[in-house]
């Protein structure tokens, strides 16, 4: 069972090692729009974050790349 | 009196964190946003406005600052049935600066919040790199708050609390026109955790209704885990679908989860239209119950309707008109937004004891509310 964990695992990691990055940087246009955004704008998504955490038991990984406050 | 009591100075990082684009070489973008914020309901209406500037230097530091307010009045249902209505204003300033050094963004922030009767203030790191052909971003951020309790009408009274958070995001595209992310946080509370004004209730046969008040108690440790799934999808036509699913688990038994699904379109090129759908559901805590068997009958006593089980259904809808696109005075664009989120909560073991029924025979709790965004962006 070991050996086959180890096996399994060198596999994937030499697998890893032979990946690509596979969307260019000039693929990537339909990414760069402004339409594609976590966040419109600053401000009103933090405004939101707290409208939801003063009323909800819940708090944190609001996101946004690393967000969130937990406000209760 | 206030609202909410926890962690509002924290909410800042989400400033910082929302305006890192999906790759992290780049600094945030140059803005400014000028925000009347509007919510209504339950009782309660809260306004004000905020203000955020950010800019950068040399293409290498980026600084900010933020200007919040909340003035709220009315008084919420459970603060009703024991208090009468007030008002009060939350005024909260932030700062903020993010480096970039090759493919990494270094943050630290700084917020002061302050209300008659609460002080917070908050202390953030965070760093973002770039890695796989800038496909992939992992992001760290930790910040620790510091508040400080008092109660008015009670000067004898003051307690602190403090928090801590540790967020992890990892960002991957996956295709040329879907990106998804994974994020988890991570926070702990010691201190006063509750508020200092609400009240549970107890069965109590001398009393004409059936029922008295005793103060509320919460545990002086909390711990929380989050973790969030996003996609953001381009569709065949220039359009972009979002969607979002999040679980949380605390120490305090609350298990919760929403999903949410968001819609935007552009017509033309200066307007783009928004839909969304949220729903969020949670269980109570374990020390929650609607009216207790007798006084004291346990340690930790709640009775706030945010730590009941309940579920919420948000539909929203919005608009951005962008003008100047050949730049104008010293701004490079600008546009005008409105956004509105109607709000229903449904309470599963709250009871409105406001409505005057009897004892056992009171309607559970729900209400509705507006929550309003109207601002002005301006890009430099």
């Amino acid at each position: 069972m070991k050996t086959l964990l180890i096996g399994i695992t060198l596999l994937l990691l030499q697998s890893c090692a032979s990946i690509e990055p596979w969307v260019s940087p000039f693929e990537r246009s339909k990414l760069a729009d402004p339409i594609m955004s976590f966040s419109r704008a600053p401000a009103d998504s933090a405004y939101m974050h707290h409208v939801h955490q003063a009323r909800e038991g819940a708090r944190g990984a609001e996101g946004g790349g690393g967000g969130g406050c937990g406000c209760n | 009196m206030v609202v909410t009591k926890f962690y509002k100075a924290m909410l800042p990082i989400v400033l910082v964190a929302a305006t890192l684009p999906a790759s992290a070489k780049v600094l945030p973008e140059d803005r400014s946003d000028v925000m009347y914020h509007g919510y209504d309901g339950g009782g309660v209406t809260i306004q004000g406005p905020s203000v955020l500037v950010r800019k950068a230097y040399k293409d290498k530091i980026s600084v900010w600052g933020n200007y919040y307010a909340d003035m709220i009045s009315g008084a919420s249902v459970d603060v009703e049935a024991t208090a009468s209505k007030y008002s009060e204003t939350r005024t909260e300033f932030s700062v903020g600066a993010d480096y970039l050094y090759n493919k990494t963004v270094l943050g630290i922030g700084y917020t002061q919040s302050e209300e008659d009767d609460y002080s917070a203030r908050t202390f953030r790191v965070s760093v973002s790199q770039d890695f796989f052909g800038d496909l992939t971003t992992l992001s760290m951020g930790y910040a620790f708050g510091d508040d400080t309790v008092r109660r008015n009408g009670d000067d004898a009274f003051e307690d602190e609390a403090q928090h801590q958070s540790f967020q992890l995001e990892l960002s991957q595209i996956l295709t040329t026109q879907l990106i998804m992310t994974v994020g988890v946080e991570s926070v702990t509370d010691e201190g006063f955790l509750n508020n200092p004004y609400r009240s549970v209730r107890f069965r109590d046969s001398s009393s004409a209704n059936g029922f008295s008040y005793q103060a509320e108690n919460y545990p002086r440790t909390r711990n929380s885990d989050a973790i969030a799934v996003r996609a953001m999808y381009y569709l065949p036509y220039r359009a972009a679908l979002r969607g979002e699913y999040r679980y949380y688990s605390d120490s305090w038994g609350i298990d919760a989860y929403n999903g949410e699904v968001s819609y935007t379109h552009p017509v033309g090129d200066h307007w783009e239209f928004d839909a969304s759908f949220r729903y969020y559901d949670q269980t109570n805590a374990d020390f929650y119950a609607d009216i207790f068997a007798f006084q004291d009958a346990q340690n930790f006593l709640a009775r706030d309707k945010e730590l009941a089980a309940f579920n919420s259904t948000s539909i929203g809808a919005g608009a951005s008109y962008s003008f100047g696109h050949d730049g104008f005075w010293i701004f490079s664009k600008g546009s005008a937004n409105l956004y509105v989120d109607y709000v229903m909560f449904d309470y599963e073991n709250f009871s409105d004891v406001t409505a005057g029924a009897a004892l056992g025979e009171e309607p559970l709790y729900q209400f509705d509310a507006v929550v309003l965004r109207a601002y002005l962006s301006l890009w430099f």
